[in-house]
Order: structure tokens, then C-alpha cells, then sequence
């Protein structure tokens, strides 16, 4: 099957990044808007736009009906959901399947069995990776037994979460009653699931993720990992690659439990797997599986080479694996900072608004991926990303007074961005020796840190 | 641009180990703002060269200028009411933009009803914004006499969403 046209099921700066490569190969494309992003970038960028409800995401992008409405209506040939919204929602991968539309990610049962992270870890159990303690719970009496058992602090994690959405962290018993009924609601709002599961808070761990792409038929290679400890509230702010100080064996380990992970159940298209990295320990625990393209995946193919959204392309239209995983040769080092619109001088609170004026950096090294240009809406209707940006260099050190020099040319106007965030923790030393854990950032901002904010010309 | 972020760095640590509270450098076209005491720091100067309509602290009420609007061109009808200073009752207010529901989920009792007596750190609503439910807490000590706001409306940042009737001294 040939892909002539797609519907973008998605909005922000991922939307432009998917017709950025559908334009490189000659593809269409297809926008399914809100009525509040009809004049965003991505709608001028799309060669048609179509409103499919209003700025509420429940009443559009949540939408299935509306979504596989406007793609049979626009007659393409497969819908790229992007990330979040309806990427992990079984039901737009079957509702694209029952009309003949090919869905640009997993089939709709690996959607099921990986989203419901109580089944992933039963999963990841079954291959021989080790999981984080932990049980489902459906009340505050079976939550409280469990928290005992497993011991406090815990994490009340939701059922069809992930990107860090419905997490709470629970220190004390008698937090834990509210704590799951906000999580359920959470979780109810933003995935359309309220199921809740604790799970033991592991102190001192690094996030590390390993990028898989698989062929549906049980061929599976890895693209290497990325480090994302750094993180606020369970919400990742800088990531990079590859993850600085593994031993060789364990970053192994990591690569092949994630291919295992993957090629049991003969996954398909882009996917990446979540470990818990214990350094002191050399070990590591699955977390969970996303079963989508990452906001972070330019990172990866900074260094690979590869257009991960191509071959998410090339996978759906029945290509298989284009590459070998002795094609992947990643080579030298790359970091992403997220741009939010976000207050950092009032406990980082969403900032939505008009962008009156904005200058990305540019140079050699430099990837900016953003929706946001001068004028730009930010409603509050959606996540706070306004941009990432991503440099590469040789080395480590080289990549970070990359991004050193690309945070400081940035200029955003009329909006609270977390801008002087990134150069404060680019300017930290802990951070440039590499390795931090995944509660470096809260110490950070507890201490209270030296504010550092660079600005070029 | 010379400076590197290894240079700041090194020039963090002197600060650090200095009486200075904040540090300005100018080189070769880098503007460099150093301050002690984090982000909150950052509050009071930086945010308004940037264009950024500075909010209040939660739950204090103010009143929004129209730059802080969401699109200044269709401004919603209901703007945020002017907070009541007669002494005999207190509003709470929206601490930010976002939709306001009355009940932790749907189909449970709201939080409170007209006639609740709530404690400062009690909760009133939840105010969703961008994906993640925000807790709002009354912030004061009373009956409360009216709730203005819908659930599930549009709320807008400094928004009155109920009034309470301050408590007799105790």
C-alpha cells in the first residue's frame, strides 16, 4: 500500500514535525483542528485543515468520531496521531481500522495490552525484566494496604496514563485518600480511564528509555536510549543521549531487555521503553511503554541519522524495517531542552497567552522544533510546550554549550516561558558532570539555586 | 559569545561564596543576570521586560489587565469581578485560567455547597488547566453565601467563584 495523504489526528509543534517529513516525501496532508488552532502554524503548514470541534480536546482531539469523520471524509490513506490525545487510545487504531484507514502506530491490542500499564508490567515480568513494587487498587482501603506493603513514599500512577500525567507522590498515609481521588480524576480527564495502581517511589533513580522500532511481524531494533531524569513533578524538561555514565554492560542490558520487551509481542512502529536506572546498584526496573512517537525522539535522530517519523510511515504503508540494527550507528551527542509556557517565579504555573514577538536560535548543531511563531496563541485549553530545542555536538560538553548559546538567542515575548530554568540548570555543575537522578531538579529548586539568565544581542 | 556555561559555572560558585545577591555581565553581546534565592528571585525584575503581565501570588485577588487576556480581540463577556472590600464577606478567586469543577469527579458531591463553613485550607474546587487539576482552597474562614462560578465553565485567573461570609470572631 501506498501512502498518498494523511490526517494529522494531533496540534503544536509535533504536527509540524509530521508535515515537515510528509512534505520531504511528497505526502499530504490533512490537519484535524480545534476551532482555537484554525490560524495555528500547523494549520497554515497543512495542505488542508479541517475543524473538528471545539477548543475543548474532550469535544476534538479526544474526539475518535470526528477525528476518523474528517479523515474518511478527506479521503487519506492512514492517520498519524502524534502524542498524546488519541496516540494510546485503542479505540482511533480500531475506528481507523473498521475504515480502511491504516493507523501510523501499533495495532490497536499492542495499544491495549502496553496502555494498561498493570498488564505491561505483567508483561515485562513474563520477559524477565524486573518491575517496581506495586498492585492496582480500586479503593482508599486496598490503596492504603498496599502502600503498606510496599512502603512509603509511594506513587500513585494511573492505569492508562504515561508522560508522567496522573502521578502524585504520596509521603503519608493520610494523604493517600484525596491523592487517588485527584489521580482518578486526573486520570478520568486525560485518558478517559480513572484506574489508579501505587507503586514504590524509588529515591534515587535515573530515567532512562530505550527508542524500539519493530515491524509487526516480531522484528524488533533499538535505536539507542535517552536519559530524561531530569524532571519536575514527573514531567520531563531536558533529555539527552546517550545516557551519560552507564557501564557498557548495563546500557546493553537496557538496549536488549527493551528489544525483548518489544519483539514478544511483535510490536509495531515506533515505540519506547521505560526503565528505572538503579547506578549504584548497576541495575534497572521497567517502568512502562510507550507505545507512540516521543516528544523527545529528535534527540535520537540527532545522532542516528534516522527520520524516526519516516519510518513510522514506511511501517504502517507494510515496508517493514527499512534498517538493520547494524545500520544504527549513533554517533556523538545530543540534548533537548522543552520551551514551556510556564511562570517559573510562581511555582511554574501554566502561563497561556499571545506571543508578541519570538526568535529562535539558529546555527550548525541547532534544531528547533515549534508551532510558536510571532502572534502565536497559546490557549490553556492544551499542555504548556512551546518548543524544543535540540543541539548536537561531538561530545557531551560540546553539545551542552550548544544549547548554552541557543537558550541565550532565544527571545520570547508576551508570554512566561521556563527559559532561565534550562540556562540554570545548563549552568550547574552537577549537570554538566552528568548523571544526575531523576530528583536532581526538585533539589535544585529547593535549595533555592542561583538564577542564571543569559541573553544574547 | 566567549562565556560558556562552564565559565558560569565557575562565576555561580564566586557568587556563592560572595555577599553579593546579584550579578550583572555584559560580554561580547551576552547578557548575564545572576540572583541569589532561585526563581522567586526572578519575580520581582526580569518578567516585565519580557512583555509578561506578572500574576499575584495565588489567591490573592486581582484585578487582570487586558494584556493578560487570552485574546484581547473577543474578550469574554463575564470579566473577573471586582473584589467586594465592605468587610462583611470575602470572594475566593480563580488562582488561574483553566475550567472549574465543584466535585473531585464527575457524579461525586461537590466540594462545598451555599452554606458550607470552610477553613482556610479547605477545598472548593479544582480548576483544570492544561491537563492537570489545580486544588483551590478557600484562603479564608466563613459561610460560604454564594458560588458564582458554573461547573465546568470557563473560568477566567482572578475570577470571583464564590463569596464567603467572614466567621464571627472566635
Amino acid at each position: 500500500m501506498t501512502i498518498h495523504r494523511i490526517l494529522i489526528a494531533n496540534r503544536g509543534e509535533i504536527a509540524v514535525r509530521i508535515i515537515r517529513t510528509c512534505r520531504r516525501l511528497g505526502i499530504q496532508t490533512v490537519l484535524a483542528a480545534s476551532e482555537v488552532d484554525r490560524d495555528s502554524m500547523p494549520a497554515r503548514l497543512a495542505d488542508r485543515t479541517l475543524c473538528i470541534g471545539p477548543a475543548r480536546s474532550r469535544d476534538s482531539y479526544l474526539n475518535v468520531g470526528a477525528i476518523v469523520q474528517a479523515a474518511v471524509a478527506a479521503r487519506v490513506d492512514a492517520v498519524h496521531p502524534g502524542y498524546g490525545f488519541l496516540s494510546e487510545r485503542p479505540a482511533l487504531a480500531k475506528a481507523c481500522a473498521q475504515n480502511g484507514v491504516a493507523f501510523i502506530g501499533p495495532t490497536a491490542q499492542q495499544i491495549e495490552s502496553v496502555g494498561d500499564k498493570l498488564r505491561a508490567r505483567a508483561a515485562a515480568q513474563a520477559g524477565d525484566i524486573p518491575v517496581v513494587p506495586g498492585a492496582a487498587v480500586g479503593s482508599t482501603a486496598e490503596a492504603l494496604a498496599v502502600a503498606a506493603r510496599v512502603g512509603l513514599p509511594v506513587l500513585v500512577k494511573a492505569v492508562g496514563g504515561g508522560g508522567g500525567r496522573g502521578m502524585k507522590r504520596v509521603e503519608r498515609l493520610e494523604d493517600l485518600p484525596y491523592a487517588i481521588q485527584l489521580a482518578q480524576s486526573e486520570a478520568g480527564a486525560a485518558f478517559g480511564d480513572a484506574r489508579v495502581y501505587l507503586e514504590r517511589f524509588v529515591t534515587r533513580g535515573r530515567h532512562v528509555e530505550v527508542q524500539i522500532l519493530g515491524d509487526g511481524r516480531g522484528q524488533v531494533i533499538h535505536l539507542g536510549e535517552r536519559d530524561c531524569s531530569v524532571q519536575r513533578r514527573y514531567q520531563k524538561v531536558i533529555e539527552e543521549t546517550p545516557a551519560p555514565g552507564l557501564s557498557d554492560s548495563l546500557r546493553r542490558r537496557l538496549h536488549e531487555a527493551a528489544v525483548r520487551f518489544a519483539a514478544r509481542m511483535a510490536y509495531r512502529g515506533a515505540g519506547t521503553v521505560e526503565f528505572l536506572v538503579d547506578i549504584e546498584r548497576d541495575a534497572f526496573h521497567f517502568l512502562e511503554m510507550n507505545a507512540r512517537i516521543q516528544v523527545e525522539h529528535p534527540i535520537t535522530e540527532a545522532v542516528s541519522g534516522v527520520d524516526l517519523v519516516s519510518e513510522q510511515i514506511a511501517i504502517a504503508a507494510g515496508e517493514g524495517l527499512r534498517l538493520r540494527q547494524s545500520d544504527i550507528r549513533p554517533r556523538g551527542c545530543a540534548i533537548e531542552c522543552r520551551v514551556n509556557a510556564e511562570d517559573v517565579a510562581h511555582d511554574f504555573r501554566p502561563s497561556p497567552g499571545h506571543v508578541s514577538a519570538v526568535s529562535w536560535a539558529v546555527g550548525e548543531g541547532i534544531r528547533v522544533d515549534t508551532h510558536i511563531e510571532a502572534r502565536a496563541r497559546i490557549p490553556p485549553f492544551y499542555d504548556s510546550l512551546m518548543a524544543k530545542i535540540i543541539a548536537y555536538g561531538t561530545e557531551r560538553d560540546a553539545a551542552l554549550e550548544q544549547m548554552w548559546r541557543a537558550i541565550a538567542a532565544t527571545r520570547i515575548e508576551g508570554v512566561a516561558t521556563n527559559l532561565s530554568l534550562h540556562s540554570t540548570v545548563l549552568a550547574d555543575r552537577q549537570f554538566q558532570l552528568g548523571g544526575v537522578d531523576t530528583g536532581f531538579l526538585a533539589r535544585l529548586l529547593d535549595r533555592p539555586p542561583i538564577h542564571v539568565e543569559a541573553r544574547l544581542g | 559569545m566567549t562565556l560558556t556555561a562552564k565559565d558560569v559555572a565557575e562565576i555561580t560558585r564566586l557568587l556563592e561564596e560572595s555577599n553579593f545577591d546579584e550579578l550583572m555581565l555584559e560580554l561580547d553581546g551576552l547578557k548575564l543576570t545572576l540572583r541569589r534565592n532561585g526563581f522567586a528571585a526572578a519575580a520581582t525584575s526580569s518578567n516585565a521586560e519580557g512583555g509578561t503581565a506578572p500574576f499575584s501570588q495565588c489567591g490573592r485577588p486581582q484585578t487582570v489587565s487586558a494584556d493578560q487576556g487570552l485574546t484581547p480581540g473577543a474578550a469574554p463577556a463575564v470579566g473577573p469581578a471586582p473584589p467586594i472590600a465592605d468587610g462583611a464577606s470575602h470572594n475566593i478567586s480563580a488562582p488561574l485560567l483553566g475550567t472549574f469543577y465543584r466535585a473531585p469527579k464527575p457524579g461525586s458531591p461537590p466540594f462545598i455547597e451555599v452554606g458550607s463553613t470552610v477553613e482556610e485550607d479547605t477545598i472548593v474546587g479544582i480548576i483544570e488547566v492544561m491537563k492537570l487539576m489545580n486544588t483551590v482552597r478557600a484562603g479564608t474562614r466563613g459561610r460560604v453565601v454564594d458560588i458564582l462560578a458554573q461547573d465546568g465553565a470557563l473560568v477566567e485567573y482572578g475570577e470571583t467563584l464564590m463569596r464567603v461570609g467572614k466567621a464571627a470572631a472566635a
